[in-house]
């Protein structure tokens, strides 16, 4: 379970680095830094990650489960992502 | 009843009312704060304000997300004498170096977590600013909580006038800097109390704001709702929004104020899980157009609500709003002047146009600014001549039509100002930061239509021959100087780009006839 977990963050980090920080240096963002007030994520780039999460990691994503607290940390988006796919 | 002539005596007034200083003024993240809370911080960080050199007429710079030091910092800054002016948080250090040397602020007060950029601001600035910032701050900042807790509150009133200068709100200008359009104490609060009136709202209204307090609208919710005795639900953004919709069951949020690319999410959102906010009594829309469609499917979501159009601009804060009875009646229209204010239409020679014919709009009320800070020219651009000697009426520069009957209806505007998401954007503010990119010889921006954002930033690039440039590369260099929502969406790598007869760039031919 926790390389899974190791998987995703790394998925989930590289997405973000590439689409929405426009670079591939991971010394740019820590896995626990708040992407809402790094001023990285707003509500369009939240959509973005949602769809990556549904393509890369066949999980669906509810409107109910868009909270801060799934989507406001790199580390977060792993254990969302990871516990949606064990009840998948 | 104490007279509202101070856009502050507004707190003053709620504070006195029965039972209103124990009322909850702001609710910001679901943690509530009572008027008489407000008052207190707002009084001591005004002493504060003194301490550190704040004068009357001296502006004060806030740089910060929708918190309750923000609200605190507005209404500090009132009673101490001064005019606020909030930027957005989203804003890089360029331009908030531009801002806070533009406009001589004396105090900036900030968030901690948005040090990166304020600290390379202040290094661009020759008179520096005293620095508060709230949250955990790694700097030589002094601490917000830390501040309040040691000050004095402010027991003085102050020497102010309607007249004096109460905020400057910082717009995109056509030239690529902003601009701060000065407000005076007495268009403001005439301005709040013309909004209250027609939007028929009360003290016991619980009003939402998501929307940033740096842009105009944001900021009159919490003002409309202080000069209402009401309660503001304060949200940070739009960003998750099934928190903000958890918010307003929770709160039994009354008043919903939007721009369309949040009721464009709304709307999709509702098709997914079906929403209902029965609620919501109100629901307003400004920054651009609602398409007609969406006020139809928006009574499925807040089937009490009374639906607003309304059109306006920084300069008056706000033009017209169409009565929610007559939305079905005059579809398109965005009404007529809002109490208290008068709007008309002129051909380019100053002549009237008759019904049906297209002019520019000029507004004529007390809700018209006092000009632009610092901008004499631009101030002459806008501000005309009225009927009266000695008097000036605005003069928006945006193309309308009136029909028959007097309600208005928007046909264009007549400079290159992007709307997206609500936002005015400044192709050139756009334009520069990409030249200054190395690699690309010239770039052109503009709006192309969408159906969410209203416009996307399309950016038009021609590279020096050899240089290797990507899209990414673009893209990050212009997420690093602009705000996330001026970032193009679309990058377009092209060998030249259309000119007009004296060689400018056309946007207008970029648009008609895109280069492939």
């Amino acid at each position: 379970m926790q390389n899974d977990i190791d998987g995703i963050r790394g998925k989930v980090r590289a997405y973000i680095l590439e689409n929405l920080l426009f670079t591939s240096d991971a010394s740019q963002l820590d896995d626990d830094a708040s992407l809402l007030e790094r001023g990285i994520i707003d509500s369009t780039g939240v959509l973005e990650i949602v769809m990556f999460l549904e393509e890369e990691f066949g999980i669906k994503v509810k409107d109910s489960d868009m909270l801060p607290e799934n989507f406001d940390k790199v580390e977060s988006i792993a254990r969302f992502v990871g516990r949606s796919m064990g009840t998948a | 009843m104490r007279p509202q002539r101070l856009l502050h005596d507004s707190l003053l007034a709620a504070c006195e009312a029965d039972g209103g200083a124990a009322k909850n003024a702001v609710i910001v993240e679901g943690r509530a704060h009572t008027y008489a809370e407000l008052f207190d911080a707002a009084s001591r960080l005004a002493s504060a304000l003194h301490d550190r050199g704040v004068q009357r007429g001296d502006r004060v710079a806030i740089y910060m997300d929708n918190t309750w030091p923000c609200v605190v910092s507005i209404f500090a800054t009132l009673l101490a004498g001064g005019a606020f002016l909030i930027v957005n948080p989203q804003t890089k250090s360029d331009k908030l170096a531009f801002i806070l040397e533009d406009s001589g602020a004396r105090v900036l007060l900030t968030d901690a977590h948005l040090a990166k950029e304020y600290r390379a601001a202040l290094d661009g600035v020759r008179a520096k600013p005293a620095v508060i910032a709230s949250g955990m701050s790694a700097d030589e900042a002094e601490s917000f909580d830390a501040v309040i807790a040691n000050a004095v509150p402010l027991r003085q009133r102050m020497p102010t006038i309607p007249l004096d200068l109460a905020a400057l709100i910082y717009t995109s200008g056509s030239t690529g800097n902003p601009k701060g359009v000065m407000q005076t104490h007495q268009s403001m609060a005439f301005a709040c109390g013309s909004l209250v009136e027609y939007l028929r709202l009360g003290p016991e209204d619980r009003i939402l704001c998501a929307l940033p307090l740096a842009f105009d609208y944001g900021l009159y919710q919490l003002l409309m709702s202080v000069r209402l005795g009401a309660t503001l639900v304060l949200e940070r953004s739009f960003t998750f929004p099934a928190q903000v919709f958890a918010r307003m069951r929770e709160t039994r949020v009354t008043v919903f104020p939007g721009v369309p690319t949040v009721f464009a999410m709304l709307l999709a959102a509702h098709g997914r899980e079906p929403l209902s906010f029965p609620d919501v009594a109100r629901v307003t829309n400004t920054a651009a157009a609602l398409p007609d469609d969406f006020a139809l499917r928006l009574r499925e979501v807040f089937p009490n609500a009374l639906i607003y159009k309304m059109y306006g601009l920084t300069e008056c804060k706000r033009v017209s709003y169409l009565e929610p009875e007559l939305v079905d009646a005059k579809p398109g229209s965005v009404g007529k002047a809002i109490p208290g204010t008068e709007i008309y239409l002129l051909a380019a020679d100053g002549r009237e146009v008759p019904a049906g014919e297209v002019g520019i709009l000029h507004v004529r009320g007390p809700h018209v600014m006092l000009g632009y800070w610092n901008r004499p020219g631009l101030t002459e651009v806008m501000l005309k001549p009225g009927k009266l000697p000695g008097e000036r009426v605005l003069c928006t520069q945006d193309h309308f039509r009136m029909d028959d009957e007097g309600f208005l209806y928007f046909v264009g505007r007549t400079d290159d100002i992007i709307k997206t998401r609500g936002e005015k954007v400044s192709p050139v503010e756009v334009e520069n930061v990409l030249h200054a990119i190395a690699g690309i010889r010239e770039a052109a921006v503009v709006g192309v239509p969408d159906d969410v954002l209203g416009q996307a930033i399309r950016a038009y690039v021609v590279p020096n021959a050899g240089a290797s440039l990507n899209e990414r590369e673009i893209r990050a260099q212009c997420a690093a100087r602009l705000e996330n929502f001026m970032v193009p969406r679309d990058i377009v790598f092209c060998d030249d780009l259309p000119r007009t007869t004296t060689g400018k760039v056309s946007r207008k031919a970029l648009l008609e006839n895109p280069p492939a």
